[in-house]
């Protein structure tokens, strides 16, 4: 194969589980962790803190693609929330909200998990017990970045 | 007269093809231009600062509709140029205030530009992802000695509780060892490796574990050998789902590091 064609990072399943997906259009998970957590990084003259860029991938990952599951698990907080449609407010303000928002979904997703009976609660608490339905490690933010310059 | 702008930097290359880029439009809908310096060329857009300037741009990015659509559009802007020759993907929200300042820093940067230009010449990025279903690897049920000889309910309720968690264990520690062993023969035909977090199952929609999710920079002489090796590990470990996603630029090799 000579120089690929279309650069456009579309996906394709390989074995038989699934048909091939070729020709589809790259996923928007698999375009947003690089877009926004690759590339090189440059200062501009318009600053962009990449805090923001941090925490709007964790955001996303909170939300987008699957609004409907999201709402079956009770999580609808962006609905209103009027950051996330129009409006702004103190970033820093906001850095903060989130984060207490994402310590609320990870205890409450602890919560629904651990239904122990007491003995065992007793026991001393496991860290990142692993879960049959998201894997390891899925609740951990992006490593921080070094800005350049 | 004309509504203040900023120029959104996409990618700089080492020689830009203006037509590979005719008909290609950026973020704002603008045509894509190429800037040229320091034998180095980027590829910009001009974008009004009503949308793109520091205020409006951040709370653009609060506005999830309107952060995909930038976003793919920033990649196809990249992928369009990538097609034309290697090129350096620029993060996402790279503005300066004009093209004069563009050409600063295609001049400042040269030697670093360059040598990434160098790194990723000739090679393409791919992602390979794994996906398992934990439960092809508990251990067999068997294997446990949790025994039916304790007939106390709440024994044998924690009994089993424990070996489930045992068992969970167990698997991603599998599951791990068997997506090393996947990444270890593509590292062999790769240049460069890179991982990414696995991805949220609400934002990727997946069951299982995501055991593996990394870019590799592939030499474009082993593009079909490590197509082919992706092809033939997820034959060889049937209980593991591969994905190839690409050609992609090379997002993930990039940095100047």
């Amino acid at each position: 194969m000579s120089r690929p064609a279309p650069f456009n990072g579309a996906g394709r399943s390989i074995g038989a589980q699934r048909a091939p997906t070729g020709g589809e259009p790259a996923n928007l998970a698999d375009i947003l962790e690089r877009v926004l957590d690759k590339g090189i990084v440059i200062a501009g003259d318009i600053r962009i803190n990449l805090l923001d860029i941090e925490l709007l991938t964790i955001k996303i990952r909170l939300l987008i693609a699957s609004v409907d599951r999201a709402r079956e698990m009770g999580i609808d907080w962006w609905e209103h929330d009027p950051t996330l449609s129009s409006g702004r407010r103190d970033v820093l303000e906001e850095n903060r909200r989130l984060r207490e928002r994402l310590g609320e979904l990870e205890s409450a997703r602890s919560a629904e998990r651990e239904e122990r009976p007491e003995a065992e609660q007793r026991r001393p608490a496991r860290q990142q017990e692993p879960d049959l339905r998201q894997g390891p490690d899925l609740r951990q933010g992006p490593a921080p970045k070094e800005e350049e310059e | 007269m004309t509504e203040p702008s900023a120029t959104w930097l996409y990618a700089v290359a080492s020689a830009a093809d203006q037509d590979a880029l005719s008909g290609v439009t950026g973020l704002a809908g603008e045509p894509v231009r190429v800037v040229e310096a320091a034998g180095l060329a980027a590829v910009v857009g001009t974008v009004p600062l009503g949308d793109f300037g520091e205020e409006p741009l951040r709370a653009h990015l609060d506005d999830l509709h309107w952060l995909e659509e930038a976003v793919r559009a920033h990649h196809r802007v990249i992928g369009a140029a990538a097609r034309a020759g290697g090129v350096l993907p620029l993060r996402f929200a790279t503005l300066y205030t004009d093209d004069d300042r563009v050409r600063a820093l295609l001049t400042d940067r040269r030697a670093a530009f360059n040598e990434a230009l160098e790194r990723v010449a000739g090679r393409t990025e791919w992602g390979v992802k794994a996906y398992v279903d934990p439960r092809a690897f508990l251990p067999d049920p068997e294997d446990d000695a949790t025994g039916g000889a304790d007939d106390r309910p709440g024994t044998a309720y924690l009994l089993r509780r424990r070996s489930q968690r045992t068992g969970q264990e167990t698997a991603h520690l599998r599951a791990t060892e068997r997506a090393e062993e996947i990444h270890a023969t593509l590292t062999r035909l790769a240049a460069g490796t890179a991982e990414h977090p696995p991805q949220d199952t609400r934002l990727a929609e997946y069951e299982g574990w995501m055991v593996l999710n990394n870019s590799y920079l592939v030499p474009d002489l082993n593009t079909e050998e490590f197509a082919a090796a992706v092809t033939t590990l997820g034959e060889r470990f049937p209980e593991v789902r591969l994905e190839l996603s690409g050609p992609w630029p090379p997002y993930s090799f990039s940095g100047e590091g």
